[in-house]
């Protein structure tokens, strides 16, 4: 495996910055035959993705799962596409844990995430299946005995255009078996598309809305038992003593777990699991963490900002910069959030003396494998992950801790085990998006910015969970799009400092580092905008000029949103716009505030430009549920630390958005032959600061914090 | 305690101590996933069935209160007309995401549906406001619940 | 020397003065309704009202000390939450300041492990610390003065048998003058009887019974009988109800209207038992642990006691609770009150699931708001207290608790959905705002 990590790539800035250039990992999937996962006996199995049986039913291999995303059925579209396959007839196979074939390019490991599915395996999967494609040509023009160029596919069928001879790829599996994959294969031109670009149904959708469709919590075994567990609520902690007395009889309990920090009930079912968890008598050893409370932790960080940090990026002359016009300072703060996947953290794992295996549904196959194998003490391939559809992934299933701990459980259970975490246990032993604080110092000439100096503090999540991409101090996530604002801005000055917060272990979280960053930025140059004394759209339009696809989608979405209308009083609009995950989406909120500082979400519209859209439709979907997303955590998202524990455990105090509250939502689609973007987290980004900027202009309030303080906007408060 | 109880128009015989949430019941016991966990207290939808008709969370529901009532679940309400069109409109307005919250969501509808046939928005409000949906996929079930109403395709 | 004369007439007259008002503020003792004539305990002939039920006769001290424990709830007071029980540290919001309860596990240091008999009984029946200073009467000594001894020693034995927990309560946060202790000796010498309990002659054994067992032991009085100016209770409102701890404890004088007059035996018996009576709702907050950890644990004869000596308590009328509870509510959210369109919005979020839109719960009974005093108080103190902390029930097996909403919902929100509540399912709408809501987190025990 190689990786290159281009430091450059990231200071050269642009669209295609963070992870997509960060790596470059040649995908051997896309073009050599392999050891295919499933069984190939009689089937045409050109390489990873693409399996045809004689019948003609063609397999396609999801090297990326599925969690909502939609990525199932773009991933079909793209590769059904290159393969001219007939759409109606293809199925989809999970991939099983293997690195060399399935990495995510991105990465260089076998993962879902950063919004990289369609960006980063657009290039393998497109030559995947031209390759597949022109080896089936190859077997019709052998048997015709004429010319391939003579010979067109579409539909899963090879024609000669000559005689009008058909023959079906099943009919030509065999043959084309027998085909040398070619060295440079042409993949179609955008305009030959005949999938791509239409909003097609989506393939994992109809076994969704009856009740049929599986997911790792759903696996179901003969003679399983069910075990739900307790970690130490001190972050660190360890078991002391269990008393299993009450425990042991509650009818249904079958076994007490104990390990050093982890205590779980196994039993006939959750029901019996979970009252025996609440019977049993557990002494924590706290250890060091039990003193660690919000306030410190917020004491640290704002103490670490003040040190210098690493330059992530710098262009012109920031001291001079500063110094020329008026200057303007602000903080930005963020706290933790939870992922609260809909599904609770779940693994069923059946352990026996010499293998393990597993189901569940992750968004890192292979790592899971491996520390799977670490934690049953076995070698990597005796043990099988069974991966599942993901009941809601955002970043939490690219941590492998809930098969680890179901592993571990299940090394003393006879037979296999599902391991539920309760939706309690799932909040207090999140592995939570970081807090960060954000400075900004910025200076205003002939109604521009002409300086910008942004300081991020924050945890390095990359640097723990892919150490090779944590490169002379700068995590490429915790500076995405502060490094790449979109703005036209002569003196430009980017610095991260790192700062892990004691206790509290932090991971990628939908909308990952982009999430503070557009946050800060977005809101800073609204209030940057206001003692300019110009309009916040204009503002920004004035420094977007060599950035043509920024500012039509800033353009388009001031004018779908009605941009400037007179709004009744404390209802304001709010702009964001973001250059994250190499879209370029302009979001425009409309929100109302009432006298005592509760919100109204009124509207939200998005202009997004992601280059090639492979189904608009997903697209769309996925703005939708990103800016609800990321709504929810506006107006109410924070994990706060007491005595070092989580305070929040459930819905009841960590609280989501609702259908009543969801504002009407329009999502366009600008059509682009650019390479195309992520879209998973895009949203999620959005929401906040144009949610804010509305605040901002309903109230005159700038609120620097999230989630919003509501009690600071009552009528007659000063922020 | 051995219990009988119609599940989708079956009778279906287990043992199950009475005070056991029919979720678990339905899930661990009888092996029907289609209704899901999400939160145990009654605060997110997931687990919704129906008892005679209404819509139920049955993370917080009592096996043993349930003799002689009969109880619905994702699996069976795309046999009644109201989940048919409920399930039929989902698919049609591609509402589902993740699809965890999804069989609650449609049991809520179903159920929403068949006693509110034309139900305007705070109709929709008042009976959906209990299912979360991390994914975001609100404004689509909105949509989809209204387009059900109407039998009018998109 | 006129001058020193007519100024201590001026000092006579106000002695004579303050001892009228403190006898007119002290007031009756909590069993002078009775009005029969009392006698020793040893004196009494009927069957012995004290000590532990038949079944328990035989037991070891230890066994009844843990039932006697059980009933004078010594455990809900002197644990924390989520910490070991017995050890204290549970702080009580006083509108002067906090107190914190004491750990009464057999600790040497932290605990009680040094007491002797004799200190025991002086805490328990005189408010007197082992070191001499006074409790404050947040300790229901007051109560506890009736309890008699072999009573009283039996509780120390059961808590002697508890494995020791170190742990030290906070120190106590009052202002001048509520921090000085030696004036609790005073209110002391008013307030508490400081004497044991003397059966009423005129009553039959399980009248003196469920007197011994409410007034000693369950202390009933201390949340359910109204306080007067020095902070004590006023037994001339005997049971006609109070705030404490933020939460309302309801009228339990036997007025046929706002009382329990209109209880039914079996509603009693239901509700003291299990914490829930058919369409009387269920008990939550504060009540809900004292049946949790008391009263669910006491023998069927022993409720029985309860209802019979209740029922005796003079009626005495809540003005602000109306006549009748509301019926139920209608079926379809559109119909009921409209006007709090925040707190519709916030009930069909977080609350419909389990209560309905009629109040009639598809879930559980216990879910039930029809028909409560909670949700027909027009000052919604229950409703907004159980919003912003939920109540965590034990008892039935099957119990439902309820989760809070107090950390993620405002002050406004919860004040529009506690006057949504009592609109639509109350009689009278509360007009609950933020700035109470405010003030009732304050006061709630933690
Ligand atoms: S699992 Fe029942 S409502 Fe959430
Ligand atoms: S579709 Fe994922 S939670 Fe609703």
């Amino acid at each position: 495996m190689t990786i290159d990590i281009s430091r450059r790539a990231v200071l050269t800035g642009g669209l295609a910055t963070g992870f997509l250039l960060a790596f470059h990992m040649p995908l051997r999937a896309g073009n050599e035959p392999v050891q295919p996962p499933d069984v190939t006996e009689g089937k045409f199995a050109p390489n990873a993705f693409i399996r045809i049986d004689p019948a003609g039913n063609t397999i396609l291999i999801m090297p990326q799962v599925e969690m909502g995303q939609g990525i199932y059925t773009s991933i079909a579209m793209i590769l059904a596409e290159e393969l001219d396959a007939d759409f109606s007839r293809v199925s989809l196979l999970a991939a099983p844990a293997n690195e060399k074939l399935y990495a995510n390019p991105d990465f260089g490991v076998q993962a879902t995430g950063g919004s990289t599915s369609v960006r980063a395996f657009w290039k393998p999967l497109r030559t995947a299946g031209a390759s597949a494609r022109a080896m089936l040509v190859q077997a019709a023009a052998e048997q015709w005995q004429v010319e391939p160029a003579s010979c067109t596919a579409s539909n899963g069928e090879v024609m000669h255009q000559g005689s009008g001879r058909k023959l079906s790829y099943g009919a030509l599996a065999l043959a084309a078996s027998s085909q040398t994959p070619p060295k440079d294969v042409a993949v179609k031109d955008p305009k030959d598309f005949v999938l791509i670009g239409k909003s097609l149904k989506r393939l994992d959708t109809p076994e969704k809305v009856n009740g049929k469709a599986v997911y790792g919590i759903d696996a179901m075994l003969p003679g399983m038992k069910f075990a739900t567990l307790a970690q130490c609520p001190v972050f660190g902690g360890k078991v002391g003593r269990v008393d299993d007395s009450a425990a042991k009889k509650i009818p249904g309990v079958r076994q007490i777990v104990v390990l050093d920090d982890t205590v779980a009930v196994v039993g006939d079912h959750m029901w019996a699991a979970k009252k025996g968890l609440e019977a049993l008598k557990i002494d924590w050893n706290e250890g060091p963490n039990a003193k660690i409370g919000s306030a410190e932790i917020w004491a640290d960080l704002r103490a670490a900002i003040e040190k210098d940090g690493v330059v992530a990026k710098s262009e012109g002359d920031i001291a001079k910069g500063l110094a020329t016009g008026d200057k303007f300072e602000a903080s930005f703060e963020l706290p933790f959030l939870a992922h609260a996947t809909m599904e609770p953290l779940s693994a069923t794992v059946h352990v026996k003396p010499d293998s393990c295996e597993i189901w569940t549904g992750t968004q890192i196959m292979a790592r899971v494998q491996s520390e799977a194998a670490k934690a049953a003490g076995l070698p990597v391939e005796k043990v099988v992950v069974n991966n599942h559809l993901l009941g809601g992934g955002f970043g939490r299933k690219l941590e492998p801790d809930m098969v680890v701990a179901a592993v571990r459980i299940a090394k003393q259970v006879d037979g296999p085990v599902k391991v539920v975490w309760t939706r309690e246990e799932d909040i207090q032993h999140d592995i939570y998006r970081p807090v960060y604080r954000d400075t900004i110092a910025a200076s205003l000439s002939g109604g521009k910015v002409v300086g910008w100096k942004y300081k991020i503090a924050g945890a390095a999540i990359l640097a723990r969970w892919l150490p090779p991409a944590f490169q002379k101090g700068i995590d490429i996530d915790a500076v995405d799009s502060a490094v790449d604002a979109p703005y036209d801005i002569p003196n430009f000055h980017v610095e991260y400092v790192r700062a892990e917060p004691p206790a509290v272990p932090t991971g990628f979280w939908r909308g990952v580092g982009p999430n503070n960053n557009v946050f800060a930025t977005e809101c800073f140059m609204d209030e940057l905008a206001r003692k300019a004394g110009k309009d916040p759209v204009e503002f920004r339009r004035s420094m977007l000029a060599t950035k043509p696809r920024f500012l039509s989608v800033l353009n388009l979405a001031a004018e779908k949103a009605n941009w400037g209308q007179k709004l009744p009083p404390r209802v304001g609009q709010g702009v964001c716009l973001q250059p994250s995950f190499a879209s370029c989406i302009a979001t425009v909120v409309e929100a109302e505030v009432d006298e005592h500082g509760e919100i109204k979400l009124r509207r939200a519209v998005s202009v997004v430009d992601t280059g090639i859209a492979v189904n608009p439709d997903t697209i769309m979907a996925q703005i939708e549920g990103g800016l609800i997303f990321g709504f929810t955590a506006a107006l109410y998202g924070e994990i706060t630390i007491d005595k070092g524990r989580v305070r929040q455990s459930n819905f009841n105090d960590y609280r989501m958005l609702r259908i009543d509250q969801a504002p009407k939502i329009e999502v366009h689609v600008v059509k682009s032959g650019e390479a195309p973007g992520g879209i998973g987290e895009a949203g999620v980004t959005a929401s906040a600061p144009a949610l804010r900027n509305a605040i901002y202009s309903a109230t005159g309030v700038a609120l620097r914090r999230l989630p919003i303080d509501r009690s600071l906007l009552a009528v007659g408060r000063k922020a | 305690m051995a219990t009988t109880l119609t599940i989708n128009g079956e009778a279906k015989s287990f043992d199950a101590p009475a005070d056991m949430p029919l979720l678990w019941v339905l899930r661990d016991v009888l092996g029907m996933t289609g209704t899901k966990f999400g939160c145990g207290i009654a605060q997110c939808g997931a687990c919704t069935v129906h008892i005679d008709g209404q819509p139920v969370r049955s993370c917080v529901l009592p096996v043993g209160s349930l003799s002689g009532r009969s109880v619905t679940t994702i699996e069976g309400i795309g046999a009644t007309p109201a989940g048919a069109k409920v399930q039929k409109a989902w698919l049609d307005l591609e509402v589902i995401q993740c699809g965890y919250c999804q069989s609650g969501q449609v049991m809520s509808a179903a159920a929403l549906l068949a006693a509110t046939p034309n139900p305007d928005d705070s109709d929709i409000d008042a009976a959906m406001s209990g299912n979360i949906c991390r994914c975001g996929t609100y404004v689509r079930i909105r949509a989809a619940i209204k387009q059900a109403a109407s039998g009018r395709q998109s | 020397m006129r001058m020193l004369r007519i100024l201590a007439g001026l000092a006579v007259i106000a002695l004579i003065a303050a001892g009228i008002a403190v006898w007119i503020i002290r007031g009756p003792g909590p069993l002078a309704f009775a009005g029969g004539p009392m006698v020793a305990l040893a004196d009494f002939r009927g069957a012995n009202p004290t000590g532990v039920p038949a079944s328990l006769a035989k037991a070891s001290a230890v066994e009844r000390g843990e039932y006697l424990a059980a009933a004078a709830d010594c455990m809900v007071c002197h644990t924390k939450p989520g910490e070991k029980e017995y050890a204290g540290g549970l702080g009580f919001k006083l509108p002067f300041g906090t107190l914190y309860s004491t750990n009464i596990t057999p600790d040497k240091e932290t605990g009680i492990g040094n007491y002797s008999d004799q200190d025991f009984l002086n805490a328990v029946q005189h408010g007197r610390r082992r070191d001499g200073a006074m409790l404050y009467p947040a300790m229901p000594y007051t109560s506890y003065t009736y309890l008699t001894d072999e009573d009283t020693l039996a509780i120390k034995a059961y808590l002697f048998s508890l494995p020791p927990v170190r742990a030290s309560a906070p120190e106590n946060t009052l202002g001048f003058p509520f921090n000085q202790r030696w004036a609790m000796w005073f209110w002391s010498t008013v307030f508490s009887p400081n004497t044991r309990y003397m059966p009423d002659t005129s009553k039959s054994p399980e009248w003196n019974r469920g007197a011994y067992l409410v007034e000693a032991l369950a202390h009933c009085g201390e949340c359910h009988t109204p306080r007067n100016i020095a902070f004590a209770l006023d037994n001339r409102k005997k049971f006609a109800g109070a705030i404490t701890a933020g939460w309302r404890a309801f009228n339990i004088s036997s007025d046929k209207a706002t009382g329990l007059g209109g209880w039914s035996d079996d509603d009693l018996i239901s509700y003291l038992s299990i914490g829930h009576a058919k369409d009387r709702g269920t008990a939550s907050g504060p009540m809900g642990e004292a049946v949790d950890h008391s009263l669910s644990k006491l023998a069927p004869e022993d409720i029985k006691a309860i209802v019979v000596f209740l029922r005796s308590v003079p009626a005495v009328a809540s003005p602000d609770l109306p006549a009748t509870t509301a019926p139920a509510a209608p079926a379809s959210h559109r119909e009921g009150p409209t006007a709090d369109a925040r707190g519709k919005i916030v009930f069909q979020q977080a609350c419909v699931s389990c209560h309905g839109w009629s109040g009639a719960s598809l879930v559980s009974s216990m879910a039930t708001l029809t028909g409560s005093w909670a949700v027909n108080d027009p000052g919604a103190t229950n409703v907004a207290q159980i919003v912003i902390s939920g109540t965590k029930r034990h008892v039935p097996e099957d119990a439902l608790s309820m989760p809070a909403f107090g950390a993620s919902y405002s002050d406004e929100e919860i004040a529009a959905v506690a006057n949504y509540v009592t609109a639509r399912f109350g009689s009278k709408g509360s007009k609950l705002t933020a700035r109470d809501i405010a003030e009732l987190r304050k006061q709630t025990a933690q």
